[in-house]
């Protein structure tokens, strides 16, 4: 079973160090898009044996859990090791058109297929401590991509993105090594057997409450989210819509699966406090978003915002909440990414990203008006796009619950998210251009055109796929919720069922 | 990909003020079209394919006529989300067949009309599109029977008027427009899922059809104020009710054919529409008829009042839409017969003269250049059609016989006086109301062409007949209904009674005739006020200008609302995302502290074992060194000593694993700790120097936080050192590594054996650290050379 685990894993590993030893040659862009498109067949493989036998797990070097390190897809860690191969694929495509030779000498698709290493690793670890050493991976990849340029506005970025990070992760370990010290074990299907058994379960709590401020920095809620908006719109398109789409996510995930499997003895307390923080995070993201005046810098404060939905679905802790918090994870990375790539085409053709300073897109680039639209109003929430049922699920299942508060939160961050997209719609697209530029896609020389717009159209026609036809990914996301609602089959998979 | 387009824009609009309730927007877009050499082009396929669309489709829904005249409800059933109870289920009864039919007819002559009013736009095929997708979407939300569905349509219908209203984009005040309505309906809307979510759930299902069948199960839930508030703010919303109503004015920034169909005729009947579908679910409580009381009739006379203030003809038609609207759910407040049959009936007649109307303002506006009244006039001899089609719509406005509009009235006074809130109220409202219509209709549809007038921006033209058969053909419908009103009767009021009432016989009968009663008497009155009002105008502007004119005006509000959301946005951010890293930290390092104090004291209990009897003088030593080197780091301005400073703690540490017997660890870590003091020496050394206390001191505050975060780490440090150690994991290792992973030393076997993928991991952390290193440097190296 180890190897539909582990390809997944070490495709982009081998594709970083092909695209390396090709950085001098266009040939190296070429090679990350190869190798995004072989991440994501195995990618598929796995998902599709998730799907037929439930979870899968493989011990690393064939040390029996919890001793040596377990690798564990059920059908959160599967799905979101395919969208991170999509999102891959997409950007590694758009990269071909974006990246300078300059930085595809100083090994950007290495760096950035490190980057989809470390995210596919924490998603399917399922040890602890290897979570802690991907996510050294992804931060010291991303750091090398942040700062890939070397303009000052992205050290500026890049030294409060790593800084933040960093203690992010000092944080993390400490808690690991806590937790350690209390049950002796990294394995995450072990401690949740073991946590139980411990006498001091406040101590637990409190170390519980550690890991969610380390993985809420890393996931960007509030009041630890400040390293995302100050570096976002920074770096490369590309990397921005790489990082927009995946990397917060890992945090989500992160906080997810730990307080599902590990840490739900005390519910009350901990949740109580996720729950206030996915409000809050909603809010001072959507906000923050309202403030803006920079197409990227609106997205970001998005990014925050919609973390707050994705909170809120694991807070709740419902089977239809969760379904929502997953469904809405996969919808928003697909959405994301996309509209940070649209983004840097408007860039293009228009010549900066101040709202102020743009226009013209919807009367001479119609094409692209349209492929923003869709993940832009999929975003917003409107119907029928992804991002409705996504907000529609998490509703109801707040109301479901009598839980007012949740979802009038939501519903007036909705309008919110209404209306700070619009301001981009209203900013960059419908006015004319105050220079007069004439912002055509045809001033993009036909490769480019090609490069930077087919990612832009196949991530939008998801939305549109996932938005006519959800059933299939809410039955899907259903399926994933009960996973984790009852931890058995998990458990069993990586420990044996002898327990 | 795209359609080949002229080089010349659009001349942009001629206007003569901002405020468009006081001053109205006067716009000649349409005449440079008009004007434009190269606007002779067809439109091609844009231009018919939708006429023929929506033709065909009127017919279809034109089969269904006679099975639901007699009462058959016709069900269609397709699964969209099953596991969320949402489904693309649609029901055609008599009231979604009228309002399919009032969509797909007038939808076809708005489509026809569009062609003409906007040929050789070279946005067509995009305005055609938008139009073709609003058109389905409104017949979605009238047919869905599936509260999820109909939201769905609702929200397509809120997407496609906003790209209409916006249809002008280079100009501000359509995108202005267009956001408005977007934001006012969207909130209503959101506040409606809210409302339909807990519907669904109180009443099982989220299936119309069923809920309707239990309504007493919907009165008696401890959920129904909160359903009937969230619905109504919905449907309020969505039907320009008072006080949501500035929107629709606004709205009419949208080109003519836009408004006639949009903004008149289909979508902000939507939220009508959905009262009358939700009535036998949620009427017949106190809360249902004052609040559908109050505000329709609010509506119904505030609107009234205001067209009167207007002198765009667009304007003018804008307000009487609100009246409409008002008027409409005012009859639904009740479950009375005549008020159901009023309805139905005025909704028909309503449709018919107000999209003739609108249409024959389109005419002018094009034909003449402008739309303001007080310019208007003496167009007959050289618009005879145009004028034709605007005596015979105005006619059925006014109320006066043979016309539909006269029966409606008539029902309308019928269901006032029986009214089950306040008799009085109603009634007055509704005279008010339908005398001042009365007098409008005289104003803007017989002024322009029988009054003499002023000199019009270009010389006065007949429009084509594509242009003309609209205005005609619904002109012509509400005189032939007011004629053989029993067509109406069977075709719609009977069945629509059936949906409303459960009962077709409840229908009143419709009769240009009833003899003379209240109703009757009541319409001589309206005739007579609408008469002296008609010859007082001026002196009803003027009076108006003093009381209606100081109302507040929302829509100004609506501005200094936005402006506040910005604000609020703005400060908020400002305080939160300060751009300082320093400050970043503290509220990180403080939420870590607090969250971490506060579990600790609230959770756990807190055992703390200090026993210090076993630590001999060298560890106590060792102690010493680590606190002297970190309090030496806090306190030094030497830079130097600082890095020295913090080597000694490295140190310590080592020292600590050497005491506690682990000297490999110890190497490792001293290795460690010596060439980070040497390098970040040299990286230190090498910047530039800064002051770093600067004007302010921060740190005793810092030393506060600082001190916080140890000492509840140290704490929880402490606790959980009193929990038992779990060794399992160091057995299997020592009794593992020698005899199953060949090595002797364990924390090698560990690192490249049991646990090899973290190792793994971490050499790549090193290897892209390097490679990101020397990005930077040859990056920065290169700028600086440069």
């Amino acid at each position: 079973m180890s190897w539909i685990l582990v390809t997944p894993l070490l495709v982009p590993f081998a594709t970083a160090i092909a695209a390396f030893l090709l950085r001098h040659r266009p040939a190296g862009a070429w090679i990350s898009v190869a190798g995004s498109a072989a991440a994501l067949a195995a990618s598929i493989v796995l998902l599709t044996a998730v799907l037929q036998q439930g979870v899968v797990a493989g011990q690393m070097g064939g040390w029996p859990a919890p001793f040596g390190i377990t690798l564990v897809a059920d059908r959160l860690s599967a799905v979101m090791v395919v969208i991170t191969a999509i999102t891959g694929l997409a950007v590694a495509l758009y990269a071909t058109a974006e990246v300078t030779e300059r930085m595809r000498y100083l090994g950007f698709h290495a760096l950035f297929q490190v980057l989809l290493a470390g995210v596919t690793g924490a998603f399917l670890t399922g040890d602890i401590f290897n979570l802690y050493v991907w996510f050294e991976v992804m931060l010291i990849s991303s750091f090398g991509l942040l700062i890939l340029g070397g303009r000052p506005a992205q050290i500026d970025g890049g030294i409060k993105y790593v800084t933040i990070n960093l203690i992010s992760t000092i944080f993390f370990l400490s808690a690991t090594g806590l937790l350690y010290g209390m049950t002796g074990s990294l394995n995450m299907a072990d401690l949740s057997q073991l946590i139980p058994r411990v006498e001091n379960q406040g101590l637990i709590t409190v170390v519980a409450m550690m890991f969610m401020v380390a993985f809420g920095i890393k996931a960007a809620v509030f009041p630890l989210f400040f390293w995302l908006p100050a570096s976002y719109h920074t770096p490369a398109f590309s990397v921005s819509a790489v990082f927009a789409g995946l990397l917060t996510k890992v945090g989500v995930y992160a906080l997810i699966r730990v307080f599902t499997l590990i840490f739900d003895h005390d519910t009350g307390y901990t949740h109580t406090v996720l729950l206030w923080v996915a409000c809050l995070t909603m809010v001072t993201g959507v906000l923050g978003a309202a403030a803006q005046m920079d197409f990227r810098k609106i997205l970001s404060f998005h990014i925050i915002s919609q973390i707050g939905y994705m909170i809120l679905g694991l807070a709740l802790l419902t089977p239809l909440a969760l379904a929502g918090a997953v469904f809405y994870l996969v919808h928003h990375i697909i959405v994301k990414a996309n509209l940070f790539l649209v983004a840097g085409v408007a860039e293009r053709l228009t010549g900066s990203t101040a709202l102020g300073r743009i226009g013209g897109l919807y009367t001479h680039a119609p094409l692209l008006a349209l492929l923003f639209l869709i993940p832009a109003f999929s975003l917003a929430g409107f119907p029928p796009l992804s991002g409705f049922w996504a907000k529609y699920v998490l509703v109801k299942a707040s109301l479901d619950i009598e839980h007012w508060i949740a979802a009038a939160v939501a519903l007036a961050v909705g309008l919110l998210t209404i209306f700070s997209m619009t301001k981009i719609w209203g900013e960059a697209f419908w006015p004319p251009h105050p220079d007069g530029v004439e912002p055509k896609l045809s001033r993009l020389t036909r490769a480019e055109r090609w490069r930077l717009l087919t990612p832009i159209a196949a991530l939008a026609t998801m939305t549109v796929i996932i938005g006519l036809f959800p059933q299939p990914f809410i039955t899907f996301a259903e399926g994933a919720a009960a996973q984790l609602l009852d931890k058995t089959a998990y458990v069993d998979a990586v420990l044996g069922a002898q327990e | 990909m795209r359609a080949p387009r002229p080089a010349a824009p659009l001349t942009p609009a001629v206007r003569s003020g901002p405020a468009p309730t006081a001053t109205p927007t006067q716009r000649a877009e349409e005449t440079a079209i008009a004007t434009d050499p190269k606007s002779d082009r067809r439109n091609g396929i844009a231009g018919w394919a939708p006429v023929l669309l929506s033709a065909t489709l009127f017919a279809w829904f034109c089969t269904f006529l006679p099975a639901v005249a007699e009462g058959e409800v016709l069900l269609w059933q397709l699964d969209w989300v099953p596991s969320l109870s949402v489904s693309l289920s649609f029901l055609v009864d008599g009231l979604s067949l009228t309002f399919l039919l009032l969509i797909s007819g007038i939808g076809t002559l708005v489509m026809l009309y569009s062609d003409s009013y906007l040929r050789g736009d070279p946005q067509y095929a995009r305005f055609a599109l938008y139009l073709t997708s609003f058109m389905l979407s409104m017949l979605g939300l009238v047919a869905a029977d599936n509260l999820i569905a109909l939201f769905v349509f609702w929200e397509l219908t809120t997407i496609t008027s906003y790209l209409l209203i916006g249809f002008h984009n280079d100009e501000a005040d359509s995108r202005r427009s267009a956001l408005q309505a977007l934001l006012v309906t969207g909130t209503g809307a959101l506040a409606m899922m809210a409302g339909m979510i807990l519907m669904g759930v109180a009443a099982g299902t989220f299936e119309i059809s069923e809920i309707v069948a239990q309504g007493d199960v919907l009165r008696e839930h401890p959920w129904y104020l909160a359903i009937m508030i969230l619905i109504l703010a919905g449907a309020f919303t969505k039907s320009a009710q008072v006080p949501f109503h500035f929107w629709l004015p606004n709205a009419m920034a949208a080109p003519t054919p836009v408004s006639a169909f949009l903004h008149s005729a289909t979508m902000v009947k939507g939220g009508v529409y959905l009262l009358a579908r939700l009535h036998p679910a949620l009427s017949g409580t106190e809360v249902w008829l004052w609040t559908l009381t109050i505000a329709g009739a609010a509506t119904a006379v505030f609107a009234s009042l205001q067209a009167m203030r207007q002198t765009d003809m667009k304007q003018v038609l804008a307000y009487t839409t609100l009246m409409a609207l008002g008027t409409l759910t005012l009859f639904l407040a009740s479950g009375s017969a005549y008020a159901i049959t009023a309805f139905v009936v005025f909704l028909v007649t309503h449709s018919f003269y107000k999209a003739s109307l609108f249409l024959m303002a389109g005419c002018v506006d094009h034909g003449t250049g402008t739309r303001d009244l007080r310019v208007l006039g003496g167009l007959a001899r050289a618009m005879p059609l145009t004028a034709l089609a605007a005596a015979i719509a105005a006619l059925s406005m006014a109320g006066l016989p043979p016309f539909i509009g006269f029966i409606a009235k008539e029902l309308g006074y019928g269901g006032s006086i029986e009214a089950a809130s306040s008799p009085l109220l109603v009634t007055g409202a509704a005279l008010i109301a339908n005398a001042l219509m009365f007098t409008v209709a005289a104003v803007v549809a017989l002024n322009p062409f029988w009054r003499r007038g002023g000199e019009t921006p270009s010389k006065p033209h007949e429009a084509d007949w594509q242009m003309l058969a609209g205005p005609l053909i619904l002109a012509a419908l509400g005189l032939a209904a007011g004629i053989f009103p029993h067509v109406l009767e069977h075709y719609a009021a009977a069945p629509i009674a059936q949906s409303l009432l459960g009962d077709a016989e409840k229908a009143k009968e419709l009769h240009l005739w009833a003899g003379v009663n209240t109703p009757f008497l009541l319409s001589l009155a309206t005739f007579a006020l609408g008469l002296v009002l008609y010859f007082a105008r001026g002196a009803l502007r003027r009076a108006l200008e003093s009381t209606v004119g100081r109302l507040p005006d929302l829509d100004a509000r609506w501005d200094d609302v936005i402006d506040g959301l910005k604000g609020f946005a703005a400060w908020q951010t400002r305080l939160l995302q300060t751009g300082k890293l320093r400050r970043y930290l503290v509220v990180i390092f403080a939420t870590y502290a607090g969250v971490m104090a506060v579990t600790l004291a609230m959770k756990a209990a807190v055992v703390v074992e200090l026993d210090f009897s076993d630590l001999i003088l060298k560890q106590w030593m060792v102690v010493g060194l680590i606190v002297t080197g970190a309090a030496i780091v806090t306190v030094t301005r030497s830079r130097l000593a600082a890095i020295a400073a913090l080597g000694t703690v490295g140190i310590g540490v080592a020292l600590t694993f050497i005491v506690y017997s682990a000297p490999d660890v110890a190497i490792t870590q001293l290795l460690i700790e010596t060439l980070n003091v040497v390098l970040v020496s040299v990286a230190l050394l090498r910047m530039p120097l800064l002051d770093p206390a600067g004007t302010h001191d921060h740190r005793p505050k810092d030393a506060v936080l600082a001190l916080a975060v140890g000492g509840v780490v140290a704490t929880l440090l402490l606790c959980v050192l009193a929990v038992p150690m779990d060794m399992r994991l160091t057995q299997f290792f020592e009794e593992a590594s020698y005899p199953d992973a060949h090595g002797r030393n364990i924390v090698n076997v560990i690192l490249v054996d049991f646990r090899a993928i973290d190792t793994f991991g971490e050499i790549t952390v090193v290897v892209i650290a390097a490679l990101s290193a020397y990005a930077l440097l040859r990056t920065t190296g290169r700028r600086d050379r440069a």
